[in-house]
């Protein structure tokens, strides 16, 4: 079965020794997990004064390895960043990434706005991560804040053709911008499944029924995080196989032709 | 054999209306992960008449009469932990009587008081007398008051394990939030205190630092509210470790520090 993980980084981590991964080490845990595809997004550039420093390493990496897709960031608040969008389709690049708490930018802010239009008028979907880790256990200088579902909401309606990938958003996150948008706007919104939980609670069992299971797409959030929960947390649903296929690749490749 | 020993349980008297779905749910997803045995509390009513870390003596006896009583319908599946409130020490200490006198078989400490505190010194005496472990809530290096409990971290429950260097403490799920390097740095030389493995946490390098930390010896599996990422840390320790090692992890440390025979053969 193909399946597609959205959520993968290569690099390092500034606030925890996790190593630094290669493509090598990526291409390794997507066997473990049956996965066949990656997204790949550069961790470090994250917190980089420009994060789109970040970008050749994934082209480079997606040049020796077909499987692994760049999702190259781009910072709308630097100059010459429609220059790097462009960069990046001409690369394939499937999306490109933002991640404007990390970068010091208002969520849904007119740097923002700009780069939802450039997105959508090059029929490039913007990925964009609620968090990368758990508040909870966060490094004491890490203090960019969540992404907050009101700017999702205000994103998704800046432009009638944009498309969102998010990652990392719980039932909570994803209930309020699903149904605090038109069916219109939450059909042009894709979810990863990387932070919603499963058994004993129901959070994805009940988005796949009230959201709809179109919405859903497999990601993990390595190298942060184990990609078997992702891989667990299907097998705990016992889905027929045209539904496991959906989430695995299916809503995603449909997503992408729209 | 695989032996839950941070599992949880909800009661009518709860806050939850689906708290009979959500049972059934841990249940079933122990079904298709091999679960033999939950090892659980429930925490008075979960805050419908007091707070979930601070119990009210009469929530503290609801949650664990309705978890005796969940006992009795599955005996060979589910046993429990006291859970008491350090705060109302005759209480407690009679609570802990009552219920391992009718079957249960561990103490649960939420965030009552903190770990080092010396109310929390009968109950560790009572454990000692009854030949119990304590599972103990714990915040990875608690930095900040968290609102609604007094938590506390790894480095006060050590102080307490040093305190009663008989009784088995377990230190409640290192991935439940927080810097679990610190509280591996914490416990390390504390023989008698064991690393409980569960929580929504699923850092790539915690289970290494786990074992580098205290061995495979003081590893405890468990699930605590998300069993999807109980199940992938098992998946992950099936790369790690041998398979006696695993057993270790999966059932037979558990089965050493909780009394003879109660986690069955």
């Amino acid at each position: 079965m193909t399946q597609v993980d959205i959520n993968v980084f290569i690099g390092s981590y500034p606030f925890r020794d996790i190593g630094a991964w290669d493509a090598s080490d990526i291409v390794r845990e997507m066997l473990r997990a049956g996965t066949t595809a990656a997204w790949v997004s550069h961790l470090p550039a994250i917190y980089w004064r420009d994060p789109m420093a970040g970008n050749d390493p994934l082209y480079e990496i997606h040049e020796r390895d077909v499987r692994l897709k760049p999702v190259p960031a781009v910072h709308p608040g630097l100059p010459g960043w429609q220059a790097i969008l462009d960069g990046a389709l001409a690369h394939g690049a499937p999306a490109v990434r933002a991640d404007p708490t990390f970068y010091g930018l208002a969520p849904a802010g007119p740097e923002m706005q700009s780069l939802v239009a450039a997105c959508a008028e090059r029929q490039v979907p913007l990925m964009m991560a609620v968090r990368l880790e758990d508040l909870r256990q966060r490094h004491p200088r890490d203090t960019a804040g969540d992404l907050p579902p009101w700017a999702l909401r205000q994103l998704v309606r800046s432009h009638q053709q944009v498309r969102l990938v998010v990652t990392h958003a719980d039932r909570e996150f994803i209930e309020q911008v699903h149904f605090g948008s038109t069916p219109q706007e939450a059909a042009r919104i894709l979810w990863d499944i990387s932070w919603i939980w499963g058994p004993p609670e129901d959070h994805l069992e009940l988005l796949l029924q009230t959201v709809g299971i179109d919405r859903f797409t497999f990601g993990t959030g390595m190298p942060l995080r184990l990609p078997e929960t992702s891989v667990a947390k299907l097998d705990l649903l016992n889905l027929d196989g045209e539904a496991r296929a959906a989430i695995a690749a299916g809503n995603l490749e449909t997503f992408l032709s729209a | 054999m695989l032996i839950d020993v941070h599992a949880h349980f909800y009661q009518p008297d709860g806050q939850r209306a689906d708290w009979a779905e959500r049972n059934s749910s841990r249940l079933r997803a122990g079904e298709q992960m091999g679960i033999t045995r939950h090892v659980a509390s429930i925490l008075g009513t979960w805050g419908r008449q007091s707070p979930t870390y601070f119990p009210s003596p009469a929530d503290v006896r609801s949650g664990n009469d309705a978890l005796l009583g969940l006992i009795a319908f599955h005996p060979d599946r589910i046993s429990g932990y006291a859970c008491v409130n350090p705060n109302y020490t005759e209480h407690a200490v009679a609570e802990i009587s009552r219920c391992l006198a009718a079957g249960m078989i561990g103490i649960k400490l939420a965030a009552s008081r903190r770990a080092d505190d010396p109310l929390l010194d009968p109950i560790g005496e009572a454990a000692r007398d009854h030949g119990v472990p304590i599972l103990q809530h714990v915040w990875q290096h608690r930095r900040v008051e968290w609102p609604g409990q007094e938590a506390s971290d790894a480095a006060e429950l050590a102080t307490l394990a040093r305190r009663h260097p008989t009784v088995p403490f377990i230190l409640a799920h290192i991935g439940g939030g927080g810097d679990w390097l610190h509280s591996l740095r914490a416990i390390r030389d504390v023989e008698n205190l064991y690393v409980d493995l569960s929580g929504s946490g699923v850092d790539h390098g915690m289970l290494e630092g786990c074992l580098h930390a205290v061995g495979v010896g003081r590893l405890l599996w468990g699930c605590d509210i998300t069993m999807c990422t109980g199940w992938a840390k098992l998946r992950r320790l099936e790369q790690l470790l041998t398979l006696d090692e695993l057993d270790q992890v999966r059932w037979r440390n558990a089965v050493a520090i909780f009394p003879a025979g109660s986690l069955g053969s």
